[in-house]
């Protein structure tokens, strides 16, 4: 079983190798979303740990980071962690605050976004994502929220990271319940003639390592976490799951990476759960 | 000028039907939840509600029996919970007694902006590959008529029979000015047959003057505008009050229960009898913790004649 989220709620990993302070999962994940923002300009990205990895990125490796918020809200300077996407603490102080159309017509249809952050129900080789339904759509198991705006996110950010905070085989799957976000590869091959840009899911950082994907667009496995074996990846993964060449061992939290979450970012934990 | 100052009673007597197709509009801010609980009261019924992110007020009024189709693209309680009445309305095994036709943001809002504009359909980027269009007939693809080697996929214009929105002040001629995160209010405003328009304060005429860029819906297109202090809550207003996060949290474990969530619709809803009696059911001292510090802009020189 998964080493992580098998540790109590406010457990912490023991301690391995010399000078790894203990951190959680969510401390982790928000610590590995930071670095691969590494290079990114503009970032798309909701609530909870991206905001974390945002957050955690503008205090280290990339100060110039800029967030927009799908409630329009961009250069937010909030006194305090917001809790939902359109927080009254986003908005004072923030840059600029644009209107829908100007957010999802000029902003992501127009291309001004270098990474967006999605989160889904499940997630299959190529990236697409469900956040529809589990089961059948029209008398579902589970009625999810929905696209909200991950299908613009999707269809047109330059590339997508995907979080996903349980990897097994539910979420992990070789077909899709539903596919509310198809990625553009899937949307070039269903839908020829509708231009399509962007590289859809690039990244994936779950609780057990890191997915990459190849030159054909496939997730395959770049790292895995502290303690995790290849082996327990290949099995919470619903397809056939490739290695990458040079596959490592995720980087722990560094103390100062985890200095900044717990005592500058969150130090109410409200995300750090 | 027309005063188009209304109750909340009579706004929502006067312009809303039985089986109205009603946009309820706010995204997270300013959502008109005092407008939800009156439809509640009034019993209306067969209502086909549109919002962008039904959240609690929508779960409210599909829990009350008020709403038998859903148009939206995003439904949840952020992420503190699920919205059960809507769920057991869909969800296998359920009565099934909500039908719903499901976007994503944009292809919802393109709608309204459509709808707005007097055009039949608009065209937007999504959908290509997607799921939804197998489910949802309105998502549909065409050539381009500028490049035959180009398709697109495309929006129906949307006109609801009445949009219902929230905003922090007015005047009694129902200019609307707003401010903070705006939403989708007013493409819905323009996109619908009808507007009601509830604020925090009514001010004087020569206050919205003062500062003309920030109307966001001029009165001639709002047919009733109705002073409702705290009207959004638990729902925010920038500058007024905060979000209460508590009722937020506490929501799903109400709505899980039928017969609690129907207890709930009794007491806060049927039996304190308008918004007043809301109000006064939270007591004199509620809103205080949610009261933010002031944080001024700084007024802007429009100029005027020597």
């Amino acid at each position: 079983m998964n080493p992580l989220t098998a540790q109590p709620p406010a457990g912490t990993l023991p301690a391995s190798g010399a000078g790894t302070a203990a951190y959680t999962s969510s401390e982790l994940l928000a610590a590995v979303s930071c670095r691969q923002l590494r290079g990114t300009r503009r970032v798309f990205a909701g609530i909870g740990l991206p905001t974390l990895a945002v957050a955690l990125a503008q205090k280290s490796t990339s100060p110039d980071i800029e967030q927009v918020y799908e409630s329009g809200v961009c250069g937010a300077h909030p006194p305090k962690l917001p809790e939902t996407i359109a927080d009254a603490s986003l908005a004072t102080g923030a840059e600029a605050i644009l209107t829908m159309p100007v957010l999802f017509g000029y902003v992501l249809q127009g291309g001004w976004i270098d990474v967006g952050f999605l989160g889904a129900a499940q997630i299959d080789r190529y990236g697409s994502l469900n956040s529809s339904v589990i089961g059948d759509w029209h008398a579902p198991d589970v009625r999810l929220p929905g696209s909200g705006g991950a299908a613009e996110v999707m269809a047109n950010s330059a590339e997508v990271f995907v979080v996903m905070r349980r990897h097994d085989p539910s979420s992990f799957v070789l077909e899709l319940d539903f596919c509310t976000s198809p990625s553009p590869a899937v949307a070039r091959r269903m839908d020829p003639l509708v231009p399509a840009q962007g590289r859809g899911v690039t990244t994936v950082i779950s609780d057990l390592g890191v997915l990459k994907a190849d030159d054909d667009g496939e997730l395959c496995l770049a790292s895995v976490h502290e303690g995790v074996t290849v082996e327990q990846v290949i099995a919470a993964t619903g397809w056939p799951l490739k290695v990458l060449p040079g596959l490592s061992v995720t980087p722990a939290p560094t103390e100062q990476e985890l200095h900044l979450l717990r005592h500058e970012i969150d130090p109410g934990r409200v995300y750090l759960r | 000028m027309t005063d188009k100052q209304y109750s909340l009673h009579d706004a929502i007597a006067e312009f809303v039907k039985d089986g109205d197709t009603v946009a309820l509009e706010g995204f997270t801010h300013l959502i008109p939840f005092a407008a939800g609980h009156e439809i509640i009261r009034q019993g209306r019924r067969d209502l086909t509600l549109v919002r962008m992110t039904p959240d609690i007020v929508a779960d409210q009024l599909v829990g009350a029996g008020a709403v038998t189709k859903m148009v939206f693209a995003f439904t949840g309680n952020s992420s503190v919970g699920s919205l059960y009445a809507i769920r057991r309305g869909v969800e296998a095994g359920g009565p099934g007694t909500l039908e719903l036709e499901e976007y994503s943001h944009y292809g919802l809002l393109a709608r309204y902006q459509a709808g707005a504009m007097s055009i039949p359909f608009m065209p937007v980027r999504s959908y290509a590959g997607s799921g939804l269009p197998g489910v949802n007939p309105n998502l549909r693809k065409v050539a381009s008529p500028f490049d035959a080697e180009v398709e697109t996929y495309v929006v129906p214009a949307l006109n609801p029979d009445v949009a219902i929105i929230h905003a922090q002040r007015a005047d009694r001629h129902g200019n609307i000015q707003s401010w903070g995160i705006l939403g989708p209010q007013q493409e819905a405003a323009f996109a619908s047959k009808r507007t009601i328009a509830l604020v925090e304060e009514i001010v004087p005429d020569e206050v919205i003057r003062s500062d003309p860029n920030r109307t966001v819906i001029p009165g001639f297109a709002v047919d009733a505008v109705v002073q409702v202090p705290y009207g959004a809550h638990p729902s925010f207003v920038q500058g007024y009050y905060d979000r209460d996060n508590t009722f937020y949290r506490s929501w799903s474990a109400i709505s899980k229960d039928p017969d609690r969530l129907e207890a709930w619709l009794q007491e806060w809803v049927h039996d304190t009898g308008d918004h007043a009696g809301y109000l006064a059911k939270l007591g004199p001292d509620f809103f205080v913790p949610l009261t933010p510090e002031p944080h001024m802009s700084t007024p802007v020189n429009y100029g005027s004649v020597r």
